[in-house]
């Protein structure tokens, strides 16, 4: 922990921040969409879908300077803390904190890692599914740790923020970055109701941070599916309808899409 | 020739400045629209006199990047998966700088079989070598139409320079110019056109807003202007038109079918490129139609 210090920016850290921003903005043209909130300085846990090392990078790069100086990824040690390179970029370029996602001694409790730097006014960026997402869902189960979060600090704001097309940009395995356009939703704040069960916040924390993602994938699997061909080709409208994703997953996706006819 | 875009642009935004000023409030979208439209034309002629500037390196270096963020909307777009990142990849790093390089050495043999013959047949080949079938003929095909349309069609205008025009030699940078005002212009007149008198829509399933009478319209007035601005070109004022003619109409079609891709992919703009005016694509796609083939037709009448 005193390794952290007392998590003002270093000079490299600022170099590290700004310039990774620059190059998330050259690369992907990053733009934040503010659904809910506003930005502003309040004290935040941020919590993202995660597929990919550029996620951090573009959600701190939607984030003013001064907040991002103050806004920490919480990343998981086994894999930052392995080798020597890999602990100075995540500590002493990027300013992460590192958690252990298997802990046994009480010095490593995630939860209380991360609620001192709460304690210390900072917010955090949390990906709440605990690992890259490989798989062909949109979004895996949550882990507690947002719930437990919440529970201890509930004055801290908890934003869902989608991030869009990262996944496609630089996928878990490569190194080098695809440039494709990418936007990042954040979305209202989002507490736990009074005498909410953990599975159920956990939940619906889940399908909020769903619903923000603009373009849901079923939109690729019915168009390239018959029967979903056939029923959307009777109504020839882009209006947006309910619909489900195909086979299997069975999540459904309310999220109006925004394609309306334009005038062009 | 800067002098009377900026006049042109300036009278504009008066004009525009004037209809809002008188307009009820809160400003219709047209207006908003025309507002916005005219902004982003401000943007492009700053960018476009700043490259003339640096001339023949400057008209590439703006056009590779135009092709970089065209491109970029384009792939974004279409349907991908884990196994294309490489090709992707490619595009980006290999095939827009080859293409710019063969523009900026004006080795012609090269530059026009570069994409339709070796990438094409390379891209696919790369894609199967991966071993993913799933999706192939789609994803293959959307890869060819996103270098072909972005980076293929884009390089023609800045290779409108490599043309040695008899008797109009170290004035190329001109060509550009009547190939970029006409179908710009074009662009404008058939929306205004279109917004005065447009009673029939051409093709309603593929966008609201295209009408025969702005077509009509659009076209005649911008052959008046290729015809006025033969001065600037090495054709006579009837030439001029006539090419302005093929030029605009091509310009059209590709508004028309980039439209009918938004369309098929459920968005109503390319990208974010500029807040509230689409992306670069929505501002390209007359262009990208046009270039080509202004391109041939001044090498095979003029050179």
């Amino acid at each position: 922990m005193s390794k952290l210090g007392t998590r003002t920016f270093t000079l490299l850290q600022t170099l590290t921040s700004v310039g990774l921003s620059a190059l998330a903005w050259a690369v992907t043209g990053v733009r934040p969409i503010w659904n809910g909130r506003e930005p502003s300085n309040r004290q935040r846990i941020y919590f993202a879908n995660h597929a990919s090392h550029g996620d951090f990078i573009l959600l701190s790069a939607c984030l003013s300077e001064k907040q991002r100086a103050r806004t920490h990824a919480v990343a998981a040690a086994d894999y930052w803390g392995k080798s020597r390179l890999r602990r100075f970029i995540a500590q002493d370029m990027l300013s992460s904190v590192l958690i252990h996602r298997q802990w046994t001694d009480e010095a490593q409790n995630p939860i209380s890692i991360m609620l001192s730097v709460l304690d210390e006014g900072h917010s955090l960026i949390i990906f709440p599914e605990g690992t890259r997402n490989m798989t062909d869902q949109p979004l895996l189960p949550f882990r507690s740790g947002l719930y437990n979060l919440s529970m201890a600090r509930p004055d801290v704001e908890l934003i869902p923020c989608w991030i869009e097309n990262m996944s496609r940009v630089l996928p878990k395995g490569q190194f080098v970055p695809v440039p494709l356009l990418c936007r990042v939703v954040f979305g209202a704040p989002i507490a736990i109701a009074p005498g909410e069960e953990r599975r159920a916040f956990l939940e619906r924390a889940r399908q909020t941070l769903l619903a923000l993602n603009p373009r849901p994938p079923t939109h690729d699997a019915e168009k390239w599916n018959p029967v979903f061909q056939k029923a959307s080709c009777d109504q020839n409208s882009v209006e947006p309808k309910e619909r489900r994703d195909h086979a299997g997953s069975g999540i459904r996706h309310d999220a109006p899409r925004h394609d309306a006819p334009r005038d062009d | 020739m800067v002098v009377g875009l900026t006049a042109v642009l300036t009278t504009a935004s008066l004009v525009a400045g004037i209809l809002s000023w008188r307009a009820p409030k809160p400003l219709s979208s047209t207006l908003v629209n025309l507002n916005q439209r005219i902004n982003a034309w401000w943007v492009m002629v700053v960018a476009i006199t700043v490259a003339f500037f640096f001339g023949r390196a400057g008209m590439t270096i703006l056009f590779a990047l135009i092709s970089f963020a065209a491109l970029r909307e384009f792939v974004t777009l279409t349907h991908s998966r884990r196994s294309d990142h490489w090709v992707l990849f490619g595009m980006f790093g290999i095939i827009i700088p080859f293409q710019y390089w063969l523009v900026w050495t004006a080795w012609y043999g090269l530059f026009t079989i570069f994409i339709p013959v070796y990438c094409f047949l390379l891209m696919p080949a790369i894609t199967a070598l991966h071993g993913d079938t799933e999706r192939f003929l789609e994803r293959v095909s959307a890869q060819q139409w996103a270098v072909m349309i972005s980076v293929y069609c884009v390089s023609h205008v800045p290779a409108l320079l490599t043309l040695d025009v008899p008797g109009f030699e170290g004035r190329s940078l001109l060509l550009i110019a009547f190939l970029i005002i006409t179908v710009q212009g074009s662009d404008v007149l058939q929306y205004i056109f279109g917004k005065l008198f447009g009673r029939h829509l051409m093709s309603p399933k593929v966008s609201p807003s295209k009408t025969w009478e702005g077509l009509v319209g659009g076209l005649a007035t911008s052959s008046l202007l290729g015809a006025l601005l033969s001065f600037l070109t090495p054709f006579s004022p009837l030439q001029a038109a006539g090419v302005a003619f093929i030029a605009c109409l091509m310009g059209f079609l590709g508004g028309l079918v980039a439209s009918a891709i938004k369309r098929d992919q459920g968005v109503k703009d390319w990208g974010h490129l500029i807040e509230g005016h689409g992306g670069m694509m929505d501002r390209a796609d007359s262009l990208v139609f046009a270039a080509p083939i202004f391109f041939h037709t001044v090498r095979y009448f003029w050179t």
